[in-house]
């Protein structure tokens, strides 16, 4: 947990908002993030994001799923139990993939999920500091994270002649904890005015 | 070289197109002297090897305008870009349909009965299964369906093209003309569907394909049939979209666009190996001997070499080198995928086709690749004019746009 500096602007428009991202990043700023209410096509490449691993998380999972599911059932039914079905062999592959399938997306979804949550840093009880509350409703928020190089003065008017309206500088909490909103802000406070 | 709008034919591409139809005549008139002329048993095998041959490539050239009636209904514009494409091989559904109606027609009445049986009626008398079908499985309705079938694909497949092509001298204005284009459009699409859906997904593979084994039945079997060419049918889209697009032609398309035709190539492999697993696994499971009589020749008879081959081909391969989104992307990758996908279904319509009329033996493949190759000079022939008949981009289709800026 570290409290930080942040130089953060505001937009309304998708159209300001690309350009902008693009010259903060030539100007050598280094942009934190960039929240969004929605997703917005492009955005990752324009913030030079690199892809997610996700995909290869869930593919891993599902490959798990598979190897479980003909794993246990080749064991079960042709090494610890053999039961003759209907005269069908005790390998019977063609009827256990609808399992093997079943447990391939069980395995992928849910491992995809909680990697997802892991990730993002989600959780029950899981608080994280925002911007701007309103970069879950219609604005788009872009924070600039202040290094010992930024000059706070002349990231704001970066900001702004960029296309940014309402642009502060705030102090907020990078990682996560567990508490409360009222408690930790208060907490916030202080540290700034000390 | 800057990109072109209008599709000029290479010369290149007319010898190859005429040395891969001189091969395949050549197959064709192997094929007749050593199996067709002999008639019976022997000839059969020759015109099986026409039946799934001009079967497989107008079911193939088909899904074109089922891709193109499907995204209109669906109101999609991401196709917009290179759906002059899909148009033009559309346009082949004539010419393979006429071939494809005299080779059934020749079949049917050819008064031999060794890839239909049902044609001949003595024996249907006696046969009690296939006098319970008569009233479907007889030479009257068959021909009245096959031509009615070709007829409307044709007719409503040109009536599509004429509608794409009619913007491209009269632009349409004004807002309200052209919803009434797109209306007009989602009209004849949905028309186009309907007998699609009464055809390719129910009827026709009933009586062209599922009929050599007339004792046989799968309630399944259109569908995956309609997989199969559909999914063969969208790898042949992509081929062109990269032949043109490696020849300087349509410039607005994008790897954005190759990952979407990517996708589709992807998810209906998986779609076709879903219904190809739905019709065996019942049928394995029931054991009824009357429905694995269709399995025990091509599972585990002398067809099963090509059987699971066509299994790894089809589902395999593409599940797992379609699967990353840079494989999508990549040109060659998809160009190599719907190569083998096209030749991997092609495999599939093999093993369909020839274990009812060659029970004893596998017969040399080569000949029936031959034959294969007529077909596909034939359709890079028709493709290649239909290209050059109208403007690779249709510039004012309302959605256009979209098309253009397409991002996934």
């Amino acid at each position: 947990m570290s409290v930080q500096k942040f130089v953060v602007g505001n937009f309304y428009d998708e159209a300001v908002l690309f350009p902008a991202v693009k010259k903060v990043r030539r100007a050598g700023y280094k942009l934190h993030d960039v929240f969004t209410p929605f997703p917005i096509h492009g955005l990752d490449q324009a913030m030079g994001l690199r892809d997610t691993s996700l995909h290869t998380a869930g593919f891993i999972y599902g490959i798990t799923g598979t190897s479980t599911a003909v794993g246990f059932i080749t064991w079960a039914l042709t090494l610890d139990w053999p039961i003759n079905f209907g005269g069908k062999p005790f390998f019977a592959l063609p009827a256990w993939i609808p399992v093997t399938f079943e447990l391939t997306v069980l395995f992928a979804a849910v491992g995809m999920v909680l990697t997802f949550c892991y990730l993002c840093q989600l959780a029950p009880f899981v608080k994280k500091d925002h911007f701007n509350p309103r970069s879950t409703d219609d604005t788009f928020v872009m924070a600039i994270e202040c290094t010992e190089e930024t000059n706070e003065t002349e990231a704001k008017k970066f900001l702004e002649s960029v296309g940014a309206t309402e642009v502060t500088v705030m102090e907020k909490e990078t990682g996560w904890w567990l508490g409360r909103y009222d408690h930790d802000t208060m907490r916030f406070q202080k540290s700034t005015n000390a | 070289m800057s990109t072109r709008d209008q599709f000029i034919i290479p010369k290149r591409y007319n010898t190859f197109a005429l040395a891969l139809m001189a091969i395949g005549l050549l197959a064709i008139g192997a094929l007749w002297f050593t199996h067709g002329a002999k008639g019976g048993h022997e000839g059969a095998r020759f015109w099986a090897s026409l039946l799934q041959n001009s079967v497989f490539f107008l079911l193939v050239v088909n899904a074109s305008m089922f891709f193109i009636c499907a995204t209109t209904l669906a109101w999609g514009g991401w196709q917009m870009a290179f759906r002059r494409v899909p148009e033009a091989i559309s346009a082949v559904v004539p010419v393979i349909g006429v071939i494809c109606l005299g080779i059934l027609l020749a079949i049917v009445f050819g008064g031999d009965h060794s890839i239909y049986h049902w044609t001949d009626t003595h024996h249907v008398v006696e046969d009690p299964v296939l006098n319970h079908k008569k009233g479907f499985l007889n030479k009257t309705f068959f021909t009245v369906a096959t031509i009615l079938t070709i007829g409307l694909w044709s007719l409503l497949g040109w009536k599509m093209r004429q509608l794409s092509r009619s913007l491209d001298e009269h632009p349409i204005a004004d807002l309200e003309g052209r919803k009434k284009y797109i209306w007009n459009n989602t009209v004849w699409a949905a028309l186009f569907i309907v007998v699609f859906a009464l055809t390719v997904l129910s009827s026709s593979p009933w009586l062209w394909l599922m009929s050599i084994d007339a004792h046989w039945y799968s309630t399944m079997y259109s569908w995956y049939t309609f997989a199969s060419t559909f999914v063969s049918g969208v790898a042949l889209i992509a081929l062109f979209v990269i032949y043109l697009k490696n020849n300087n032609y349509l410039e607005y398309v994008n790897n954005e666009h190759l990952h979407d035709l990517g996708k589709f190539m992807f998810a209906f492999s998986v779609f076709w190996t879903y219904l190809w697993f739905s019709q065996y696994m019942l049928i394995w499971y029931a054991n009824i001997p009357e429905e694995t009589v269709y399995f025990k020749p091509r599972a585990q008879g002398i067809y099963s070499g090509i059987f699971w081959l066509m299994l790894v081909i089809n589902f395999i391969a593409p599940l797992l080198i379609l699967m990353t989104r840079g494989a999508k992307r990549n040109y060659g990758t998809v160009a190599f995928m719907a190569v083998m996908i096209i030749f991997g279904h092609w495999l599939d319509f093999y093993q369909m086709v020839f274990p009812a009329v060659s029970p004893d033996h596998v017969p040399m493949i080569v000949y029936d690749f031959g034959v294969a190759l007529f077909f596909v000079g034939l359709i890079l022939w028709v493709v290649g004019r239909a290209l050059t008949k109208a403007p690779l981009l249709a510039k004012n289709h309302p959605f256009v746009k979209e098309s253009l800026i397409h991002h996934t």
